[in-house]
């Protein structure tokens, strides 16, 4: 058994090895959970500083403005290069640092191990590497600021030429290298794990559906992760050793004939890095439905609606990311009857995914619906994600695209996808799971505070960015008053502003909350929401090495409100 | 310009129309979509929420046995049994199946048909004008081929900042084209057929009134074409990141009479340094 490797072994663990560098899944699993909001919390700080310049372009910063250096931000106002690379690193830092290592960083490695009923992951030691390589290598993406010429300045998406001749992007991509790196080792010890080390009894379906989601989202690390490893390798020799995988002849940059011009193609990139892409979309989204998934079984008191549907939709979802990259290049130069295959494909996926929707809706009739805290953010993710998924389809669509690709409609689409879905599903998630990790609740009021404050703030950021898409607004524009077609909504980037910094106070409650609860907050049982799944069946906070003897697994993940049994949840382990 | 806050802007060219169909036809469907389940979703909150007296009904699972009878020959295919077996389970497929033709229709009636039309072919006309655009950090060089119809060659090696395209002046093609930076003039209810490029990184060429947009790709020399069907000013903007002046890159387009247009083409025309007038003036445009 894993868990006997790296057992106590006759000495007491170290502090150090206890808290730092621990081998211990539930310890990695939090030191994921601290830094991916550590990380989260520093993107939407960049993103602040933008949305003042997209609101009141050309007027100092306010408090902070005096602090950059001049070259950054003369007089305290942001100059196009510092805007630049605060996008780009806002949505480096969210998708890379933030929301995938919050995802399944931590998530998935305190729960799913639990779960399925196993000591530990399968590799303890390279899940501790997986988190000490993610940590230097996002340590490494904010250092980039203090390098000469400053950050990555391209976008998240780096499009080659101009992610080689601006600065910061070599930091940017040997970062990358290493967080790519990171993601690989625990995508690896996922897949390991959820084939090798399930309880006895515990056969493919009667996993969760979270472990499903997990499993899902490893595979699809797995695979998309390679191709952007090497496409990376490839930029950074196009950077420092002036190949030209990317670049073709004859540029003329700035009125200057460019040196390192060969015969690449600048393409080859977009179809490199949108073949991770699209799949990264799904793995930001799948664990959180997964976690949306556990806690709707339990709030409604009844088993889930298709669960067999709701997993072979996930399989779908993941098959199918990996042929529908090139919806993001129907205007990109592609080959455009190329197109038609990518149209075709993208609308197909919409299927299992309209599929999962439907049956999390459907989950809730014949229901018990109690509405604690884990259950409202369960339930706001539904409309919200929907929205989301919807306005999807025009950008899906070749047709409508044409007008729609590179203008706020995007920001607002997958900002509605990513942060009023997957985020609002993983809030949820630290209120079901915290009894679990500190044997103590979070507090009820705060949290329908945190609740309440943070969905209708949201609301009143990306719907305006959807009007601003509609009236032609253009992405990544660092002054939008410069350009006449944007004056009629500018507007709207007030209103969204000022919705973003109401958003940031209230997550003043949910941080303190957090740590006050931790210390302070009410004890609870050992099952406090009267879930059937593996990971209640233990001790809160789980000792090492998890269960006090392994676990017999007798029955489904769900069997709520059973006819003729004295409670209304029947646990996994529970013989009869 | 008749803009509103929170809607398309002014339609100007021919397939403008089309494009905003569809926007408008999907805007409407999603919010049918999603009025619809939001209302059943607020109504299933409601009924089933948890009170005294009231619990969990557990609906028919996979392991108990299927309530609707089946013909034999169906109930045979292990498929049709998995469906079949459930009730509940297939109803909840139907949304599924709706938004499934829908898409299909929209996919086959009009998504493959208009994109064909507007981005996959450059249509037949008999007169049309031609123009090459080159951008670069951070303006548009608009370069008509003039009457001749056909566009003076480039070299790079002649690109310098009072000829930014490096455009071969003493080649008879040339001898009747026009540059402009940033100003491109265009006759109303005119194809105009343009061929997209880029001197140095990946610009977009976006005019929202026209409900055109096109990524231009170093390297690549993209096929675009539009009819303006409004006569007035509308401003080109740069809709891909381009680097630090990226707001900065925009443009104007006025679109006018034929006549209008034909005077100010030779006021143009009258500029170009001697060198490269045409030993044989170049007909009426
Ligand atoms: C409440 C939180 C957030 C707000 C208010 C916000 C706002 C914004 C804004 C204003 C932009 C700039 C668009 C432009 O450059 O014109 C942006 C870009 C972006 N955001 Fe966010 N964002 C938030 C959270 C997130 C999260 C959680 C993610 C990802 C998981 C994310 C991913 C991105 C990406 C990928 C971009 C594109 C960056 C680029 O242009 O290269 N954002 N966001
Ligand atoms: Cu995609
Ligand atoms: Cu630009």
């Amino acid at each position: 058994m894993a868990h006997d490797e790296h057992a106590h072994g006759g000495h007491e663990l170290s502090f150090m090895e206890r808290y730092v560098f621990s081998v211990d899944h539930k310890v990695i699993g939090l030191q994921y959970l601290i830094t991916s909001f550590i990380f989260l919390l520093v993107g939407f700080a960049l993103m602040g500083l933008m949305r003042w310049q997209l609101a009141f372009p050309g007027t100092p910063i306010p408090f902070f403005g005096g602090l950059f250096p001049s070259d950054l931000a003369p007089n305290g106002v942001m100059s196009g290069e510092f805007y630049n690379s605060l996008g780009a690193m806002h949505g480096t830092i969210m998708v890379f640092l933030g929301v995938v290592p919050l995802a399944v960083g931590a998530y998935g490695n305190y729960v799913l191990p639990l779960q399925i009923g196993a000591p530990d992951m399968a590799f303890p030691r390279m899940n501790m590497m997986s988190y000490w390589t993610y940590l230097p290598g996002g340590i490494l993406m904010l250092a980039s600021f203090l390098m000469p010429g400053g950050a990555a300045q391209s976008g998240w998406t780096s499009y080659p030429p101009l992610s080689i001749i601006n600065p910061g992007q070599t930091v940017w991509l040997l970062s990358m290298v290493i967080l790519i790196t990171s993601s690989l080792l625990g995508a690896i010890n996922f897949l390991v794990t959820t084939i090798n080390m399930r309880a006895p009894g515990m056969s493919l379906w009667r996993l969760p559906v979270f472990v499903w989601a997990q499993f899902v989202t490893s595979v699809l690390l797995l695979l998309a992760f390679p191709p952007l490893e090497a496409a990376s390798v490839l930029q950074l020799m196009d950077r420092v050793f002036h190949t030209s995988f990317y670049l073709p002849k004859d540029l003329v940059i700035l009125g200057q004939a460019y040196a390192g011009s060969g015969g690449g193609q600048p393409l080859l990139w977009q179809h490199l890095f949108w073949f991770l892409a699209h799949p990264e979309v799904y793995v930001l989204v799948l664990p959180p439905m997964g976690i949306v998934a556990e806690i709707i079984a339990n709030n409604t008191r009844k088993p889930l609606h298709g669960y067999k549907t709701m997993v072979f939709s996930m399989i779908a979802i993941g098959l199918m990311s990996f042929m529908v990259w090139a919806h993001h290049m129907f205007i990109s130069g592609m080959s455009a009857s190329l197109s038609n295959f990518f149209l075709v494909t993208t609308m197909i996926i919409s299927v299992p995914s309209v599929a999962l929707m439907t049956c999390l809706v459907f989950s809730l009739k014949g229901g018990s619906i109690r509405f604690n805290v884990p259950m409202l953010f369960a339930l706001a993710f539904i409309p919200l994600f929907a929205i989301g998924g919807l306005t999807g389809l025009p950008l899906g669509l070749t047709v409508t695209d044409i007008y729609l690709h590179d203008t706020y409609y995007v920001i607002g689409h997958f900002h509605f996808v990513v942060v009023s879905g997957s985020i609002i599903a993983l809030m949820g998630g630290t209120y079901y799971w915290f009894p679990k990790w500190y044997g103590r609740k979070m507090n009820d009021t705060l949290g329908r505070i945190h609740f309440w404050g943070t969905t209708t703030t949201m609301v009143g950021i990306f719907l305006p960015m959807l009007f601003m898409g509609l009236g032609g607004a253009s992405r990544r524009l660092y002054d939008p008053t410069a350009q006449l077609h944007n004056l009629p909504v500018q507007g709207w980037n007030v209103v969204a502003t000022y919705s973003a910094y109401l958003l940031a106070l209230f997550q003043i409650p949910f941080i303190y909350n957090f740590f006050n609860s931790m210390w302070n907050g009410e004890k609870t049982p050992e099952n406090p929401w009267q879930a059937t799944t593996l990971e209640w069946a233990c001790p809160s906070p789980p000792p090492h090495g998890n269960f006090e003897k392994t676990p017999t697994v007798y029955r489904g993940p769900y069997e709520y409100s059973v006819p003729g049994r004295k409670t209304d949840f029947w646990m996994q382990t529970d013989k009869n | 310009m008749g803009k509103y806050g929170w809607s398309l802007p002014v339609a100007a060219s021919s397939y403008a129309g089309k494009i905003d169909f569809g926007i408008w036809l999907i805007h409407a469907a999603m919010l049918g979509i999603f009025v619809l389940w939001g209302t059943f979703f607020v109504y299933l909150l409601v009924k089933f929420r948890a009170r005294p007296g009231h619990n969990a009904v557990r609906e028919d699972h996979d392991d108990t046995p299927a309530r609707i009878s089946v013909p034999d020959s169906i109930s045979k295919f292990p498929f049709a049994q998995m469906l079949y077996k459930n009730k509940g389970e297939l109803k909840s497929l139907i949304p599924d199946m709706v938004i499934m033709t829908f898409e299909v229709a929209l996919i086959v009636f009009y998504a493959i048909p208009v994109w064909s039309s507007i981005k996959a072919s450059v249509p037949e006309v008999k007169d049309p004008i031609r123009v090459e655009i080159v951008s670069e950090q951070f303006g548009w060089n608009i370069h008509y081929a003039g009457p001749d119809g056909k566009l003076g060659p480039r070299k790079m090696e002649l690109t310098h900042f009072s000829n930014p395209i490096g455009l071969d002046v003493a080649h008879a093609d040339s001898a009747d084209d026009v540059v402009m930076g940033n100003e491109m003039r265009l006759p109303v209810d005119r194809t105009v057929v343009i061929d997209l490029l880029s001197k140095d990184v990946i610009h977009s060429f976006f005019i929202p009134e026209f409900r055109l947009k096109q990524d231009a790709v170093p390297g690549l020399n993209i096929p675009m074409w539009v009819t303006p069907t409004k006569t007035g000013k509308f401003e080109i903007t740069c809709a891909q990141l381009c680097g630090f002046a990226h707001s900065l890159m925009r443009g104007d387009v006025h679109v006018q009479t034929q006549e209008e247009f034909d005077a100010w083409y030779k006021s143009r025309l009258a500029t170009i340094p001697a060198s490269a007038q045409p030993t044989n003036p170049a007909e009426e445009f």
